[in-house]
């Protein structure tokens, strides 16, 4: 059973990071708007290029806009544990009575806050400037962005999991798995334009399932909701995993005494 | 009274190497438990265990009779300060007291915070960033995280190793006052002998993964023909088969 306070304690010792830190703070805002912005300008280029009645605003803008929520909330739970990996925090914190699924829900809650501002400033900027209207998604907004926060918290999981298998070396791998997925999640291009080897892997990724519904919302037909809420199914199943798959390595460390001597980063 | 904290039959492997050999001891009420023993014996290695952050290879842990593989309720009534172990240094005292004081569950947090911040001469540093403070100052504030819960179980690692000798005595004098004034224990980890005789009620020393010795640190070295804490430490380090088959 989860003790609120605990995962709470780490939300807290988030906030007094970001709160004294524009270092930390910068980050939440300045890729995405630079990601906006860059493409903003490109769909406005195609815009004026292309056969009229092509609006590529909603398509492409839209789905940088989703896109960078999800690799914000992956990298929002990344960060607020690498932030114990880099204070060499962890016989602090996991020799208290914290257990590690509250500590896994005080990740998971910090990235939510962290997240929903990236959110909100990308909304601000690709509205007010290039007149993307969010809300034009209908309520098949909802399943999107909950499909790609589920599946942003199973990946953000899964990388603190790795760097607390293979060390702090390892965080270099976390930080490019957004990019590494994007090509098979179709996030530009439909998943028909790919061969079939990579659509079989693209059906394994539930953010594949946000960008087809995406793109039949903006081509105004019917969005299969049998297969989002398959991506939905999907996300949850990877939520579940991830959380295994963490709690497996943190045994594993608990037992080799690698948790005790991180910074070694092997016990061999 | 049952004692604080029991260990049966501890044993920690890694690989070939056997850290802790199937130690048994316990932590009685109102004591302090000196674990002496030279750098490798397996002292750091029992107190991670204690601490639920290694895994003991068999053996039994208990804390204020709860098993130590219900993690979180034997850690509710247990705290440690080590010297490799210090506090976040990009939080300040407060703020770092305040987030361990939520994970260890203490009520009436802000009151106790202010108690501790008193009396470990924290006032000046209450809003100062612990990575700015001195080696001796964040020793305090690691003394006062470690006293937030009213520990039932104190595990201190070498706890006043960066101290001057004036703060290092206030805080045995404070410590013992803790043990004296509740119902609490402490395990403290030292290799300064003198500081062993003076705070600890009875010593386990420890050598290549077993108990070698027990007894009150002020008895045992006229036992083991020995003039003081320190000669019979020495003698323990370089011989300890010796010691061990005349004991």
């Amino acid at each position: 059973m989860i003790r609120w306070s605990r995962p709470g304690a780490i939300v807290l010792r988030h906030f007094y990071l970001m709160r004294g830190s524009p270092a930390r703070v910068l980050p939440l805002f300045a890729w995405v708007g630079v990601d906006i912005i860059l493409w903003g300008f490109i769909t406005r280029y195609l815009n004026a290029v292309t056969s009229a009645g092509m609006n590529f605003i909603p398509v492409m803008l839209g789905a940088v806009l989703l896109w960078d929520f999800f690799a914000r909330v992956m990298h929002g739970v990344a960060t607020a544990f690498f932030e114990d990996v880099w204070s060499r925090n962890f016989l602090n914190l996991f020799a208290s009575p914290l257990a590690v699924t509250e500590y896994v829900t005080g990740l998971v809650l910090s990235s939510i806050a962290t997240s929903s501002l990236g959110l909100a400033a990308m909304v601000l900027l690709a509205t007010t400037l290039f007149g993307l209207s969010f809300l034009g998604y209908g309520v098949a907004l909802v399943p999107f962005l909950l499909v790609l926060f589920l599946f942003g918290i199973a990946l953000g999981i899964v990388g603190s999991a790795l760097v607390l298998r293979f060390g702090p070396a390892a965080e270099w791998l976390i930080w490019p798995i957004p990019a590494l997925v994007s090509p098979f999640a179709g996030v530009f291009y439909p998943l028909s334009t790919l061969p079939r080897w990579m659509q079989w892997l693209s059906h394994l990724l539930p953010p594949s399932y946000v960008f087809e519904g995406m793109r039949a919302v903006v081509s105004g037909k019917a969005v299969s909701w049998t297969s989002l809420w398959g991506g939905a199914s999907l996300a949850v199943g990877y939520v579940l995993l991830a959380g295994w798959l963490f709690s497996r390595v943190y045994r594993h460390a608990v037992r080799t005494g690698l948790l005790a001597r991180y910074s070694a980063e092997s016990v061999n | 009274m049952p004692p604080v904290m029991t260990a049966t039959a501890l044993t920690k492997r890694y690989g070939g190497t056997l850290a802790v050999d199937g130690i048994s001891f316990e932590v009685r009420r109102n004591e302090i438990l000196g674990l002496l023993g030279p750098n490798g014996a397996g002292k750091t290695t029992t107190i991670d265990m204690i601490l639920g952050v290694l895994e003991p290879t068999s053996g039994e842990i208990r804390i204020e009779g709860v098993d130590s593989r219900s993690r979180s309720r034997a850690l509710e009534r247990t705290n440690f300060a080590a010297a490799y172990a210090p506090l976040p240094g990009n939080l300040t005292v407060e703020q770092n007291l305040r987030v361990f004081g939520l994970l260890y569950g203490v009520r009436g947090l802000g009151a106790r915070i202010d108690e501790l911040v008193e009396e470990f001469d924290l006032q000046p540093f209450r809003k100062v960033k612990c990575g700015v403070l001195s080696s001796g100052e964040q020793t305090r504030v690691a003394l006062a995280k470690a006293m937030l819960n009213r520990p039932r179980l104190l595990l201190l690692d070498e706890p006043t190793a960066s101290l001057d000798p004036s703060v290092a005595r206030d805080i045995r004098g404070r410590l013992r006052a803790f043990v004296a004034g509740g119902e609490g224990a402490v395990l403290w980890t030292s290799h300064n002998m003198y500081e062993v005789e003076e705070v600890c009620d009875r010593v386990l020393f420890l050598s290549r993964g077993r108990i070698l010795l027990e007894g009150d640190p002020r008895t045992l070295p006229g036992q083991h023909g020995k003039a003081t804490l320190e000669d019979l430490f020495v003698a323990l380090a370089r011989e300890p088969l010796a010691l061990e088959r005349a004991s």
